[in-house]
C-alpha cells in the first residue's frame, strides 16, 4: 500500500546489470504519440515471443500488479536511449520506484519528472535486495529513507529540488516559466 | 604588486558558464540557456501536446530545427509518389510533426528538403551546429554535435517541452572526464574503433554523470566526421556529452555552410571559437589515457557496447552472469574467435557512421567486389545531401554493383522502428551504436563495427578484419 509520499511494497527483482531502455520498451513501439497505456509494451521482448504468445517462465511471470510497486535491478539501470517512454511504461506497468546501485543519467532525469522514484543504494544494500526478492520495503520521499524490513534503514540521495517537486507536486516547467524575466535579460545581454 | 593568477578552466566549463541564466543554488539546479533544439517525430508529439494543454507557445521557433528520420521508410516512393510506412501509426507520427511545426513556425526539413536526414547528420551539414553552443534533442546521440566544441546532450520528452516553452533547462553541473588519446592510428583503425575501444576500457557506466572531453594528438589528427563518430557514442559509456575543442579543421568544415555566420560575423565568431579550449593547467575531475597504438579494428561480441574485442582476438570466456547471458543470447562460445563467424546481414548507416567518409571507406572495400551470397547488405546515407554527394561520386554504383541495397536516408536498421529489421537469430554486422538485445529486431544478434569492417564482412560473408581486404582489389 502506498500513500502520498510513502511507498510500501514487496520488491520485484530483475537482477541483471545494464538493463537498457530497449529492454524496458523496444524501439518498434515508439511510433506512439501518446504517453498513456505503454505498460503493455514494458519488457515486451522478455515477456512475449515473436508470434505474440507469452513466453513460459519469463522473468516477469511472477510479477503481481499492486503487490510489486518497487523494482530492484542490477547496476546501470536504464542505460541507452533518452526515450521517456521507458519510465512511462514502467509506471503504467505498475512500478512506482526502482532501486539500483546506479542509474543512467537521462533515465534518472526522466523518471524524476514523471514521479517514478529512482533510488540509488550502496552495493551491500543492492546485493541484499538482489539476492532476496519479495522484501517488504518502505520508501519515504520526504525523509529520503528506504527501510527494508528486518535488514535496515538507509538514506538515499535525492537532490532537494527534485524532492521538493515530488512531494509538493511542483511542476518544473512552471518553475522555469517563473524565471521569464531572467531568461529575457539573458537573451538581451548575449544578443541571442 | 603581482597580478592574481588567471583562473583556468576546461572547455566544458567555458561553454557551461556562458549559458547560465541563473546559477545553481542549494535549492535548485542551474537554469541553462539552450541555443538550438533539434526536433524529430518520435520524442516530440507528447511535448507539443503539453504546450497545447497549457496554452503555451514555442518561445523561440528560430532556435528549433526539425526533421523526420526515425519512423520514415528508406524505400523510395511508389509510382504515385506514396511512401510506404511500416504502420499507419508511423505515418501519423510524421504527420503530427508536420502539423506541430506548421502551427509553431518551426523550420522542418521533410521529404521535399535536400537537408532531410538523421538529425545528427543534418545539424552539422547545415552549419547549424557551431562551437560553444548548447544543443539538445530528444535523442541520446545528440552528443555527436560535441565534435564542434558544443555542449550537446540528449533529453527526455518532458524536457523537450521545457525547451520549446522556455528555451531553457534545469541542469545540475556534471563532472568532467578527460579522455586523452595519443599516437597514430594503425591501418584499418577508424574513429569507430577508437570509441569502441574507449567504451571497452572504461565500461558502459564509466562516464555516468560526466561530460567527456576527447583530446590528444590522435583526436587533433581526426577529421570532423571522425570526431562526430567518436562523440556520438559518448552516451554508450554513460556520459552526458562528449566534446572536442574546435580548431582549424572545425572552422574549415563550417565555413560557407548555410547556417554558419557570414562575412564579418564569421571572422568574429572564429575569434571567439578559438578561445574554446581547455586552458593549460585546468583539471578534469578524472583523466583517462588511451594509447592509439593499442587500438585494433574492434568489434562487439555481446549485448552492450562495452563488450568489445579486437577483431582477431578471442571472445572472453567469463563465467559471470553478464557474460553468460550475453553469450547465450549471441549464440557464441567464450574462448572462440569471432572473426570467420558467418554474417546474415550488414548494415552501413546510422548517426554514428553514415557520412561521406564512412560511405567512402565502405566503398573502398566493396569496389570491384561482390557481397557474399546470403549476406544481405544495406547502405543508408545519413541525409539527402549525403546521398546526393555520394551519388555524384558514383559510390551508389559501387554498392549496387557489389550487390548491396542503396537506400534513402534515415535511422533505418539502427533501431529498426521503421520496418528495416533483420530476422530473429540473424547475425548483423552493423556500423550503428547499440547492440542491445532485440535492438535490430526481436532475437537479432548485433555486432558493432566500423564501416571498413562492415564492408569487409559483407564481401566475405563472415566477420572479417578489414586489413585483409585493404589495398588492391582481389
Amino acid at each position: 500500500m502506498s500513500q502520498g509520499n510513502v511507498i510500501e511494497s514487496r520488491t520485484f527483482v530483475l537482477a541483471q546489470d545494464n538493463i537498457d531502455t530497449d529492454q524496458i520498451i523496444p524501439g518498434h513501439f515508439l511510433t506512439t504519440t501518446e504517453r498513456e497505456g505503454l505498460g503493455r509494451f514494458c519488457f515486451h521482448g522478455w515477456r512475449f515471443a515473436g508470434d505474440g504468445s507469452e513466453k513460459p517462465d519469463h522473468p516477469l511471470k511472477d510479477y503481481r500488479p499492486g503487490r510489486h510497486e518497487v523494482l530492484v535491478s542490477g547496476n546501470n539501470f536504464g542505460c541507452g536511449s533518452s526515450r521517456e517512454h521507458a519510465p512511462w511504461a514502467l509506471l503504467d506497468f505498475g512500478f512506482k520506484a526502482v532501486i539500483s546501485s546506479r542509474f543512467a543519467d537521462i533515465f534518472r532525469s526522466n523518471s524524476l519528472k514523471n514521479g517514478l522514484l529512482p533510488i540509488t543504494v550502496e552495493n551491500h544494500v543492492a546485493d541484499f535486495l538482489l539476492a532476496n526478492p519479495e522484501q517488504l520495503v518502505r520508501i519515504d520521499i520526504e525523509t529520503r529513507k528506504l527501510a527494508i524490513d528486518g535488514f535496515g534503514e538507509f538514506e538515499f540521495p535525492l537532490d532537494p529540488f527534485s524532492a521538493y517537486c515530488l512531494t509538493r507536486g511542483i511542476d518544473q516547467l512552471d518553475f522555469i516559466l517563473q524565471n521569464g524575466p531572467e531568461i529575457f535579460a539573458y537573451e538581451q545581454r548575449t544578443g541571442k | 604588486m603581482s597580478e592574481p593568477p588567471r583562473p583556468v578552466s576546461t572547455l566544458f566549463e567555458k561553454v557551461w558558464n556562458r549559458q547560465v541564466v541563473k546559477e545553481e543554488s542549494e535549492d535548485s539546479p542551474a537554469i541553462l540557456y539552450i541555443d538550438l533544439q533539434l526536433v524529430h517525430e518520435v520524442t516530440s508529439p507528447q511535448a507539443f501536446d503539453e504546450l497545447k494543454r497549457r496554452g503555451l507557445k514555442v518561445r523561440r521557433p528560430d532556435r528549433c530545427l526539425a526533421t523526420i528520420d526515425h519512423s520514415t521508410p528508406t524505400t523510395p516512393p511508389d509510382a504515385e509518389g506514396n511512401r510506404h510506412y511500416v504502420t499507419q501509426q508511423a505515418k501519423a507520427q510524421v504527420d503530427m510533426l508536420h502539423a506541430n511545426c506548421a502551427e509553431h513556425g518551426i523550420e522542418l526539413h521533410s521529404w521535399d528538403s535536400v537537408n532531410r536526414g538523421i538529425v545528427h547528420v543534418m545539424g552539422p551539414e547545415m552549419g547549424a551546429t557551431q562551437p560553444g553552443m548548447t544543443i539538445v534533442c530528444g535523442d541520446s546521440h545528440t552528443a555527436t554535435h560535441g565534435a564542434f566544441g558544443a555542449l550537446a546532450f540528449g533529453i527526455g520528452t518532458t524536457e523537450v517541452g521545457h525547451v520549446l516553452a522556455t528555451q531553457c533547462l534545469l541542469q545540475h553541473k556534471p563532472k568532467t572526464l578527460g579522455i586523452r588519446i595519443e599516437g597514430e592510428l594503425g591501418p584499418g583503425v577508424t574513429a569507430k574503433d577508437v570509441i569502441l575501444h574507449v567504451i571497452g576500457a572504461i565500461g558502459v557506466n564509466g562516464g555516468t554523470g560526466s561530460v567527456i572531453e576527447y583530446h590528444g594528438s590522435t583526436v587533433r589528427a581526426m577529421d570532423m566526421e571522425s570526431r562526430m563518430t567518436m562523440c556520438n557514442m559518448s552516451i554508450e559509456c554513460g556520459a552526458r556529452a562528449g566534446m572536442v575543442a574546435p580548431d582549424e579543421r572545425t572552422f574549415e568544415y563550417l565555413e560557407g555552410r548555410q547556417m554558419a555566420p557570414k562575412g564579418e560575423d564569421w571572422v568574429r565568431a572564429v575569434e571567439d571559437w578559438k578561445t574554446l579550449k581547455t586552458d593549460p593547467g585546468a583539471k578534469f575531475d578524472r583523466l583517462v589515457d588511451i594509447n592509439a597504438a593499442d587500438i585494433q579494428p574492434s568489434i562487439t561480441w555481446g549485448i552492450n557496447p562495452g563488450m568489445v574485442i579486437a577483431i582477431d582476438d578471442r571472445i572472453p570466456s567469463g563465467d559471470d552472469a553478464a557474460s553468460s547471458e550475453a553469450l547465450e543470447y549471441m549464440q557464441l562460445e567464450g574462448g572462440e574467435k569471432l572473426s570467420g563467424e558467418p554474417v546474415d546481414v550488414v548494415f552501413i548507416g546510422s548517426c554514428t557512421n553514415s557520412r561521406m567518409s564512412d560511405l567512402r571507406a565502405a566503398a573502398s572495400i566493396m569496389k570491384g567486389r561482390k557481397v557474399a551470397t546470403g549476406t544481405r547488405t544495406l547502405v543508408v546515407a545519413g541525409s539527402e545531401l549525403t546521398r546526393q554527394a555520394a551519388e555524384a561520386e558514383g559510390l551508389d554504383r559501387i554498392f549496387i554493383e557489389a550487390g548491396a541495397e542503396w537506400r534513402e536516408p534515415g535511422c533505418s536498421m539502427c533501431l529498426a522502428m521503421n520496418g528495416d529489421s533483420a530476422n530473429p537469430g540473424d547475425l548483423v554486422v552493423s556500423t550503428s551504436n547499440r547492440n542491445f538485445k532485440g535492438r535490430q529486431g526481436p532475437g537479432v544478434r548485433t555486432l558493432l563495427a566500423s564501416p571498413l569492417t562492415a564492408a569487409a564482412s559483407a564481401i566475405r560473408g563472415r566477420v572479417t578484419n578489414p586489413c585483409e581486404l585493404m589495398g588492391a582489389a582481389s
